[in-house]
This record gives structure tokens, sequence and C-alpha cells, in this order.
């Protein structure tokens, strides 16, 4: 192949690495099963998820400020057990309880928010102390057993729509959602700014302290959807449902070209990223790989990713 | 100043030298060779294939083609450590020492010595020996000085402290002088001098004409990638090397809009904030350019910061159209009508990673949005007329700010607040490091904008940029503002005496 070919085609790969990343894992997966490309498969992957591109979406907000969010899983769970509590024990209704728990959870989001933007706390740390207390929480209000007991309203978010999970309509509607929000708004484009560089943003006459304040609620609410959709979906709120959210969100996020140091990512980024992992680990299911191992696995699939991209990246520069 | 050159043998020889990028072809078959013990001056507009060069010699780039002859020896070099392994040392514009050490640890750096048991580092013998490179040098600090605590003209000749540590017998400095004042630059020129008599061969990069005709030997002059010329600086005059670097004549150096000056629109007395400034009152004027000179740390930026909310005020009053205001953030100063272009571009400028589009833009969000949503086609339309307005070069609107040449990415700065239309304009050196026909566009938008009823306050190190476009000029030393000169009194002398403090009360005291 000649430079000029060689460059382009990098140029490509580089412009929609997750996409080929995708096609990478999918590609040995469907020869080496032959279930792995049925509808009913492809149903199931697209069920699982759904429910943690959600919490990605979240996460991506976040770590275009240059931040991270790891009470994400903490907060699902919270979510998920409160709104099963009120659905089933006050009598509140079904969506007022719904209702009632995203708010739990966007005060989270705003707790976290304020911490990092008004008290200066480093993202790691302060998502970290309320990972705990979230967590904590959700383990008093469940007296650490499961819920259950959810109506058909509840439940029905987990069904399908002619054989399409209703999960994978949620990730939509809110994927266009946040789409509009971070590439339409201003709010979207100062959230770049802001991770992109912090100082220049101040003095562009932009808040950092507000934009931050606002990802860490994005984020928070999404986390509680995907908690209420799992809820939904084990007809039951496990108080330790959620446990290593936080790992696949941020991973997704990455594999789908977001950036540890802040200032890149995308939504369609994220939604690509979770498939890339949600694939995996249903090959690496079908082809019978015990549970152990695969977590293995999908850690150095996540570190080659990484260094794929930072490779492709250092060779477009020099080139 | 100048030495007669006893040694005509040749240092180091460039022999054809050819580099492309796509698309690009950076160097064109340069040949250049540079004497034992001289001071070679490199010029050129940006893009005009300098630091390529550069970059090629110091093995940050290697050449496609062509020869490079060390002491008459060819030599490859493939790499920054070969380079630095043949005497070659490169000092750029972002200094890279690490601030939380002492001077003799970064002069050091990776070759400590070490004591008699091979694994701790002999402090003592580093010391000494930096000592012996500070005293060569004629340095005035501690070797136990952290970096963080050194001003940057300091932490500049640490770099080059290092660099004869090193060895070196071929020392590139990429715009040595634009972070410094000018009381700076004479003492690196100095330095330079000092070197030069030690037979250490100095190429420099600079846009300033001033300082490359009192202290270079030989200008060497590059435009799109070839070298239109070299000759002893004795030969040449401003005039024809800026002819050679632009190939074309340039009218007027600082063109000078003639505008009438209207009622005042900012007032500020007594400003006073953190332990940069301590006491100034200035007041500016629509359709006047007020320049404000002194020395780097005299407090003309944070007099810029405090007026644009950047930094807390500590003290004094600010009037704004009539009314008197509290400026507590930038936010609120865009509010008011005021626009700041910072002095840091890439740190405080730019979002270097993001496109034109979202720089030039950033500012105009509330303006052109309805319900939070951005009006895409209508932004996308204003930042192509600024485009046009300002001659911005650029392939695209996508284009990554960060690949632009350091003059298009200031006028993408100044685009940002042109929208706005800001009552008053504060430019922090506007044009440092910057082409000079870039920099004529710049003046002649000021002086455009002033035009328009502006009040424009620029900041500059340069003294010829003070005098050419200002309209009052003040001057600024330690924290205070020492003098105000109009248009027609103000010269060169005057402004330096003013602001190295050998000039009492000169002109109005602006703080009585």
């Amino acid at each position: 192949m000649n430079k000029k070919t060689l460059q382009r085609f990098l140029s490509l790969v580089r412009a929609n690495s997750s996409l080929v990343i995708l096609l990478l894992v999918a590609l040995p997966i469907s020869l080496l099963s032959p279930d792995f490309l049925t509808g009913n498969n492809l149903l199931t992957v697209a069920l699982q998820t759904s429910m943690i591109a959600i919490a990605a979406i979240g996460m991506t907000f976040t770590l275009i400020t240059g931040g991270v969010d790891l009470s994400v899983g903490s907060v699902a769970a919270l979510t998920g057990a409160l709104a099963a509590g009120l659905a089933t024990k006050s009598g509140l209704g079904t969506y007022p309880a719904i209702l009632v728990a995203l708010s739990a959870a966007a005060l989270v989001g705003a707790f976290n928010g304020a911490l990092i933007a008004w008290g200066r706390i480093p993202p790691f740390v302060a998502t970290l102390a309320s990972m705990a207390a979230a967590r904590g929480l959700t383990l008093v209000y469940t007296e650490g057993r499961p819920i259950s007991g959810l109506d058909k309203l509840f439940t029905f978010w987990s069904s399908d729509f002619h054989g399409i999970p209703i999960p994978l309509f949620v990730l939509i509607f809110v994927a266009i959602v946040a789409y509009i929000i971070l590439h339409r708004s201003i709010f979207g484009n100062y959230v770049f700014a802001v991770g992109g560089n912090e100082e220049t943003s101040r003095l562009a006459g932009i808040s950092p302290i507000k934009i931050k304040f606002g990802v860490y609620i994005i984020s928070a609410l999404c986390a509680g959807l995907t908690g209420l959709l799992l809820t939904a979906r084990l007809w039951s709120a496990q108080p330790n449902s959620g446990t290593g959210l936080e790992l696949d969100a941020i991973a997704s996020s990455v594999l789908g070209g977001a950036s540890l140091m802040g200032g890149a990512g995308s939504v369609t980024g994220a939604i690509i990223g979770t498939f890339i992992i949600g694939v995996l680990t249903n090959g690496l299911n079908l082809l019978e790989v015990p549970s152990y191992n695969q977590q293995v696995i999908k850690g150095m699939m996540f570190i080659i990713a990484v260094l794929l991209d930072y490779l492709l990246k250092s060779r477009l520069k020099k080139s | 100043m100048r030495f007669k050159m006893t040694d005509q043998t040749y240092r180091l020889e460039l022999k054809n030298i050819v580099k492309s990028f796509p698309g690009v072809m950076a160097v064109r078959d340069v040949t250049l060779a540079a004497y034992f013990g001289e001071i070679l001056a490199l010029v050129g507009e940006n893009g005009a294939g300098k630091s390529t060069l550069m970059n090629i010699l110091s093995g940050a780039l290697i050449a496609d083609s062509g020869m490079i002859l060390l002491d008459g020896n060819e030599v490859r070099i493939t790499s920054p450590r070969r380079a630095q392994e043949l005497g070659i040392a490169m000092i750029h514009q972002e200094l890279a020492l690490i601030p939380q050490m002492s001077v003799a640890q970064n002069i050091f750096l990776g070759r400590e010595p070490l004591q008699v048991s091979g694994i701790l580092v002999d402090t003592k013998k580093m010391q000494a020996d930096a000592q012996v490179i500070i005293n060569q040098l004629g340095l005035d600090f501690a070797v136990s000085a952290i970096i963080s605590d050194l001003s940057i003209a300091q932490r500049q000749m640490v770099e080059i402290a290092k660099a004869i540590s090193i060895k070196s017998r071929v020392i590139i400095l990429d715009e040595p002088t634009s972070a410094l004042s000018e009381r700076e630059s004479v003492k690196l020129f100095e330095m330079m001098h000092t070197l030069r008599e030690q037979k250490v061969t100095l190429i420099y990069i600079s846009h300033r004409m001033e300082e490359i005709f009192s202290f270079s030997d030989r200008i060497a002059v590059m435009r799109d990638g070839q070298l239109v010329g070299v000759e002893p600086t004795g030969n040449l005059s401003i005039n024809s090397v800026v002819q050679m670097m632009v190939g074309r004549e340039l009218k007027e150096f600082f063109p000078k809009t003639e505008t009438e000056i209207g009622e005042i629109v900012l007032e500020a007395y007594g400003l006073r904030s953190g332990s940069r400034l301590k006491n100034a009152s200035l007041f500016l004027r629509r359709g006047e350019i007020v320049g404000l000179a002194g020395l780097v740390g005299s407090g003309r930026t944070e007099i810029a910061r405090v007026l644009f909310g950047a930094d807390p005020l500590e003290a004094g009053e600010i009037i704004v159209a009539g009314q008197k205001v509290k400026i507590q953030s930038p936010e609120e100063a865009i509010r008011l009508g005021i626009g700041l272009v910072t002095e840091d571009r890439k740190a405080q400028g730019l979002f270097l990673r993001q496109s034109v589009r979202s720089n030039a833009s950033i500012t105009l969000f509330t303006k052109f949005s309805r319900f939070g949503f951005l009006q895409v086609k209508k932004i996308d339309r204003w930042i192509r007329s600024a485009i046009n307005q300002l001659n911005i070069r650029t392939p695209n609107l996508e284009q990554h700010v960060g690949n632009l040449s350091g003059g298009n990415q200031q006028k993408v700065v100044i685009a940002r607040w042109l929208a706005l239309n800001p009552q008053i304009l504060i430019l922090d050196e506007p044009t440092r490091g910057i082409d000079v026909s870039a920099k004529a566009e710049i003046h002649n938008l000021m002086g455009e904008l002033a035009s328009k009823g502006m009040a424009i306050l620029m900041i500059s190190s340069e003294l010829p940029e003070i005098l050419g476009i200002s309209d009052r000029i003040l001057v600024m030393r330690e924290g205070r503002l020492m003098a105000e000169f109009s248009r027609l009194d103000a010269t060169q002398d005057k402004i330096m005496q003013a602001a190295t403090g050998q000039l009492e009360n000169a002109g109005i005291n602006l703080n009585e």
C-alpha cells in the first residue's frame, strides 16, 4: 500500500475507531459461534446493552468536562430501591414513585456537582465518597433485602414491543435528548469548552462552575434511569444491583472516543462503546468461556482498545 | 558590539535539506552554513519553514533528503537525544523545566552525578558543577533556587545553562525574547555574546527586527520553505529584510489610523490586586488606542485581568459609561461591553484541540440561540464573514485551531469578540510571536475598530508597536502607573526611563 492510501485509511479508521473495534470484536465471534448472528441473540444483546448505555451516556458528559462519576452504580441501586419501595409500600402509585426516585437521583448528582464545582473537591474523591454513601443509603432503605411485588406498570419497562425490548426504545429516546443537549445546545457546547480549557472558558464569559454542576446531575439522572430499568427487568429492586456499573460506563465512554483528559466524547460513541462490551460479553458466553476468565479478557480488551486509540492518534499526528 | 570573525571555518553546514508534510513542502532544498562562534538570526514569516528546519537540526524531525555536516564531518541526527550527544541543543519557546525542582537539579536532570555508592545523587558536586556554569554565564540567582520562583527570563537562562552543561557546540533559540522585557532581552544577548566568544554557534529565530539588527552577526531569511538570502547584518536594513520575508514591500510598519476621540467610557481609580498591582488609575475614551507599557511583571496584565473581572479587585473603583460597577467575573465584564484578548494565547485564549468554529463562536452562543439551542446556520454565516473580514487562513471551519499559525490563531480569538461589538477591548500582547504581515493586519484592525468608536487598551512589550499605534501611552512600574505621554511626546527613551524608574514623575502622575 502506498503512503497516501495508508494515511487515508488510517484517518478513516481513526475517525470511526469505535465502530472499527466493534466490527473487530463481532467478526471472530460470528465466525466461531453460529448462534451469534441470530435475531433472538441480537435482541438479548440489545436488551442487556441498552441499560448500561444510558449510564454511559451520562458518564460521557462528566468525562468531557475532565471529571468522572464513580457513583453511578450506587445511584442506580438507590433509585431502583426507592422506586420499588415507594411503589409497593407507600401507596404512592408507580409513576409518582418513579418520579420521586429520579428526583432523589438528581439530588445525589447535585450533591456531587456542588462538592466538585463549588467545593473544588476532585471528582474522583467526591464521587467515590457518594458511591459509598448512596450504596449505604440503599442498604439502609432496603434493610439489605430485595423489594419485590412490582405491578405491571413497572415491569412493562422490561417487556417488549413486537419482540423489540422496551429498554432499547428508552435508550433511543435518551440518546436523542442527550445528543441534542450535548451537540446542539449552549450547555453542551460549554461542556466541551470547559473540558477543553477551563481558564479559556472562564475568560470567554462562561461559568465553569455551573457547567460542572450540571453534568453531574445529568450523569445521576441517567444512572437513575438505568437503575429503574434494571429493577423492572428483575421484577424487584436488588440492594446490590448496579455494582461495577461505573467501570462498564467509563470503559464504554472511552471505547467510544471520550478522553479521560476531557474535551472529547460523544453520545453515539458512548452507545457504540457499550455495544462493544455487550457483544464481547455475549460472545464469551456463547463460546462458554467461564465468567471469571471473562473478567480478565474484558480488562485486557479495554487496555488494548485505549492503547490502539492512542497509537492511531500519535501516528496521525506524526505523519 | 560586533566582533570580527577570526575563524572562518564552518561549524555547521546544512546541504540541500528537503522536508515535506502531506500537502506542504515545508523546507525546499535549503543550504545554509554557520561559522564557529557566531550569532545567526533566522527570520521569516510563520510557516516559512524556520521551525521545521531547526527541528530537523535538533532531531525532532528527520529530513526527507539532504546532508548535515558538523565540524566538517557528516552526521546523521535521528533523534533529539542524538542531537544532544552531537552537541546541538534547542531551546524552545515553551520551556521544558520542572517547576518544582531546583536550578541545579534541572541542569543535571537525567545526568545527575552520583556518590561513590553509585545509587545516591552527589548533591554537593551537582551544586558545585552548576555553580561553575552559572558563574561562567554571569547569572545572579542561586543554584538551589526553585524554578517556579524564577522569572521567565531567568528560566530561559537555566535552559541555556543546561545546554552549556552538555557541552553544546550549537545552540538554537526559538524566539527567546518573546516572553522577555527589553531589559531582560539585553541581558540574554549579553550572555549570547559571552557564548560566542567561547566559540559556540548560536542560531536564533526571532520576529523582533530591532534586536536582530543590534545583536546578530548574520541574518538568514526564509520564505515559503526556501532560503531567500543570508548576509552579514551590516549589509542589510530592516526594510530590506522585511521585503525579503514577505516578497513585497510593506508600506508602513505601523500604520496609524487617525480617529476622532470621543467621551470617556471607562474610568478606574486606585486599582489594587494581589502583589503585582498596587495602585493604578486610568481612563479610556471612545475611538482611542491607549498603549500600556512597562516591564514584564510591572502589573500591566493584572490591570487587564482586574478590569475584565478575571481576578478579584482588592481596592479601587471602576466606572463604566458613568456608572460605578463591580466586575466580579468575566461574564459580568462581557455584559458591560468589555472584551479581553489574553496574553497567553495557548493557555487562556484558545481551545487548542477544538475547531475554528468552536473557538470563534464561544462568546456568541448566547447571542445566536433560541431557548438554549444554537442557531448553527446563523453562527456559521457570522463566522464565515469574520474569517473574510479578518483574513483568517484556514482550510475549513472544522480545522483544529492548534494547527493554524500564531497570527491566524490570534485572529480567531479576536473574531470571538467582534461579534459582541464591545465598547472596550483590552488586548494583552496581541502580536507576540506573530509574523510581520499578520501583525500589520492586526494593527490595521485595531485602528479600524477604534475609528468605529471602540475604546482600546493595548498592552505590549514592544516599544515600536506602542509608539506606532497608540494615541496615548501609559507606563507602569512595580504595580503603579508611573507616567502618561501623548502620542507626540512619547519616545522610546522616555518610556524606558519611566518603566525602569530612572525618570520620576514623568508626564502627569495619575495617582495623585
